[in-house]
């Protein structure tokens, strides 16, 4: 499979950007060497199929609206009822998906190739990533781990938080340098340093 | 107008789409009685009350959803999947 080059070009600039007065109120980063795999479970299997996810890279989550987990580069999320984002370092994650994931219990697509992973930390993230998003970032609504299916300029996202002040956001390829310039936009106001 | 989704939670109307009445029963596919057809197509009794409608949360987790929204206030009462709708026979 071809290497994956990453569609940021020319705009991603190392350093720090936007309100040096304000220092840094947020960290961006572009998320590489992941590999990214949605699982879909059929209506009546998606217990079995959490459990499958389990096996195969050790994350378990409930079947809950949007919960998830985080344990290191892994992570695994639900943004629908039975489809989940299942997230590792390991290239062989599509793989070991599939052995645990036949036919009957659901389908496994990789999307490595077709997404883009942002990383968003810092203090000021929650309102930065609130100009972006018409959803609440406060931790008690958007727990760490959970995940959140939600459109930016009517173009579809998700979100996973990884911890209190660190954010994914998976967006379309083709969308991930407009969007990642749109970021910068909206992080100047606070500072950004770009990693 | 915010609709709470029973996946995504409350959510912005701009996430969701509309699809129609949710109140109608389509007839027997074999009815070739055009009054009947008519009726399902076009006739919409467009109640200044409480209305069961079909939406789609596209811009989230893209279920199809049945909404029983106040069309006059606009407030929402209830908001369930859509094949747990059915499945309950329309009620």
């Amino acid at each position: 499979m071809a290497d994956l080059q990453s569609p940021l070009g020319v705009t991603f600039i190392p350093g720090n950007h936007g309100n040096a007065a304000g220092g840094t109120g947020v960290t961006l980063q572009e998320r590489k060497g992941i590999s990214l795999v949605q699982v879909t479970a059929w209506n009546n299997t998606i217990s079995t199929v959490l459990t499958a996810i389990g096996s195969a890279t050790g994350v378990i989550i409930q079947n809950t609206p949007g919960s998830g987990r985080v344990a290191g580069e892994k992570s695994v999320f639900g943004f629908a009822p039975g489809r989940f984002m299942v997230v590792g370092a390991t290239p062989d994650l599509e793989q070991r998906l599939r052995a645990a994931i036949s036919t009957d219990l659901g389908t496994v697509i990789a999307l490595t190739h077709g997404r883009t992973i942002f990383r968003i930390s810092g203090e000021q993230v929650e309102w930065v990533l609130a100009k972006l998003f018409a959803i609440d970032f406060s931790e008690h609504a958007f727990p760490v781990g959970a995940g959140r299916a939600t459109l930016h300029h009517d173009i579809h996202a998700l979100i996973q938080r990884i911890d209190s002040q660190t954010f994914d956001i998976y967006v379309f390829r083709t969308f991930a340098r407009s969007f990642w310039l749109t970021l910068g936009h909206a992080a100047e106001e606070v500072g950004y340093l770009v990693e | 107008m915010i609709i709470k989704c029973p996946y995504c939670g409350p959510r912005d109307v701009i996430e969701f789409t509309y699809q129609g009445d949710a109140t109608r029963t389509r007839p027997n596919p074999a009815s070739t009685d055009q009054d009947t057809w008519n009726a399902y197509v076009y006739d919409r009794s467009n109640p200044a009350k409480s209305h069961r409608e079909f939406w789609l949360h596209g811009g989230g987790c893209r279920q199809h959803l049945v909404v029983t929204r106040d069309i006059s206030t606009h407030i929402i009462s209830s908001v369930v999947y859509a094949r747990d709708y059915i499945h309950a026979g329309g009620k």
